[in-house]
């Protein structure tokens, strides 16, 4: 198949509808609201069902009921409505029912401004509800991997029953590009979910709830999950490696930000000296691995982030106090141009190599 | 490569040229990205878009400094001038626009595009009469590109569609007999 240009948020839509997601429930705010635009169009063409819902809570509580029902259901909104969302998502998170969340975050805190930012990775990957639970979260650098990491969001979630979010900064939402759009799979090679409460006179009862009240219930129950989680972190950490094999200093950015660093370590090697990045595509799980890897042999890292500093700390736990890690932060919908990446790089590598 | 950044008010269909040549660029087999950047509003306020088309894989989409200014009027001239590489082309529109670049490491194109796009039949298709100043300094795009996206937006309405094809012409030939 050719490619066509499309918006990211298209592109996420496409990669969901494509991999069988047939109910979506929004509520409007920039910079997503192209997402609940091309569902309301789309939605109803492949026999699904688009609700403009009366806010994010209801959306994400209308997420829960179609989910436990068995279809593949998405909401989608933007940080302070994601927000909103997260009694819904650790509820959805205990009562282990798969969906996809997409965040195009804006800048933050508060009602914040509209332009790009990536404040809510703490909010994505630590569990943004209350509650022991995670979701597997995913940050896409591209429109074609905007569908193609929300079509594979779609499997995860429903592999491991733990609620997936598409973690995107507003680039991404605004971005186009060219994109080969995955062939629609029919919801008949969709695998049938044995826990679903979808009707069934005389059938096992089936229960999805995220009430439980005895202690000797609930402990175990948290404890399921904690096994999910592990074998999620075993099986499905996923990372881009740029030129890091002899990386000196490596630079580690998320989503757009990434490309950046990738056009830095490009000017960083013209001027001879050895950069490369490192681009988690699960934030979580989070790619530790590739981190201690890269510790071997690099001078220092980098984490470049369009916040004051959330995936960082993650970074310094992977690298393990090994090597020095720096950072350099953009807010308020500010994005780093490349130039500003080369100096803190190479402000990184000068103090990595001062003596003790 | 070559980044390309186009800017105006919102209304002077600035991201449409953006995306059309985003779109012949894809279509000529070349990676491309588009990134527009607007404000709340429909019309007025501004808008701008970085576009790069590339032979490879496109790392960063932004135009912190860009090849080619597109200004479609005198505040988006001013604003992005300082930023084009040293030995980069500006195109302004003379119509809205001096032509002041102060500064003597750039190509500066005076355009007159309003009056071009009037006499094309439709001030509308200033945008495009830029354009085709664009494409006859750069080849960033062919012209049959172009004018198989203007068949393809216009389609079931001829008359923009021969307005447009004469904005862009006229375009064209603004640059011939201008070295900048």
């Amino acid at each position: 198949m050719s490619k066509i240009l499309l918006h990211g948020t298209e592109a996420i839509c496409e990669g969901a509808i494509r991999n069988g997601c047939r109910a979506f429930f929004g509520y409007p705010i920039t910079p997503q609201n192209e997402v609940p635009e091309y569902m309301s169009v789309n939605m109803p063409k492949v026999g699904g069902a688009f609700v403009q819902a009366e806010s994010e809570v209801a959306a994400i509580n209308m997420v829960y009921g179609a989910g436990g029902a068995g279809v593949r259901a998405m909401t989608s909104s933007s940080s302070p409505g994601v927000s909103l969302k997260q009694e819904g998502i650790s509820y959805i998170a205990c009562a282990r029912i798969p969906c996809v969340i997409v965040n195009i975050m804006r800048a933050g805190p508060g009602l914040g401004g509209i332009l790009p930012a990536q404040g809510d990775y703490f909010q994505a990957t630590k569990g943004g509800g209350h509650g022991d639970y995670h979701l597997l979260v995913l940050a896409p650098c591209s429109v074609q991997e905007a569908c193609d990491l929300t079509y594979l969001a779609f499997d995860l979630s429903d592999k491991y029953r733990v609620p997936a979010m598409i973690l995107a900064d507003g680039m991404i939402g605004q971005l186009m590009e060219p994109v080969e759009l995955p062939p629609m799979r029919p919801l008949s090679a969709i695998p049938k979910k044995d826990w679903a409460t979808d009707g069934g006179y005389g059938a096992e009862r089936r229960v999805l709830n995220s009430l439980i009240i005895k202690p000797e219930e609930l402990e175990p129950h948290v404890n399921e999950l904690q096994r999910t989680y592990e074998l999620i972190a075993a099986q499905e950490k996923r990372c881009e490696e740029y030129m890091t094999e002899d990386a000196e200093i490596v630079l580690t950015a998320y989503g757009t930000v990434a490309r950046i660093c990738k056009s830095a370590a490009k000017q960083l090697r013209k001027e001879g000296i050895k950069a490369g990045v490192i681009r988690p595509i699960t934030l979580y799980p989070f790619p530790s691995e590739a981190y201690a890897k890269a510790a071997e042999h690099a001078k220092a890292f980098l984490s470049v982030e369009l916040s004051l500093g959330q995936m960082v700390e993650d970074v310094r736990l992977a690298v393990n106090g090994r090597r020095p890690v720096a950072f350099y932060g953009r807010t308020g919908g500010n994005v780093p141009e490349e130039g500003e990446i080369v100096q803190a790089a190479k402000s990184a590598l000068a103090k990595a190599r001062l003596p003790e | 490569m070559i980044r390309i950044l186009l800017a105006g008010q919102g209304g002077q269909g600035v991201l449409s040229v953006g995306k059309m040549l985003a779109e012949g660029g894809l279509r000529e087999g070349k990676e491309v990205s588009y990134l527009p950047a607007y404000g709340p509003e429909m019309r007025g306020g501004t808008a701008n878009c970085s576009v790069v088309i590339s032979e490879e894989e496109i790392a960063s989409p932004l135009c912190n400094e860009p090849d080619v200014l597109v200004a479609m009027n005198g505040p988006s001239f001013h604003k992005f001038t300082p930023r084009v590489r040293p030995g980069g082309i500006v195109l302004v529109n003379g119509s809205l626009s001096d032509c002041y670049a102060g500064r003597e490491d750039v190509a500066v194109y005076d355009i007159p595009a309003n009056d071009l796009a009037l006499e094309a039949g439709d001030m509308r298709s200033a945008n495009n009469v830029i354009l085709g100043a664009l494409c006859a300094l750069t080849h960033v795009v062919t012209d049959k590109s172009v004018l198989n996206c203007f068949n393809e937006k216009f389609v079931g309405r001829p008359a923009l569609i021969e307005i447009n094809r004469r904005a862009f012409a006229l375009g064209k030939r603004a640059i011939d007999g201008q070295d900048g």
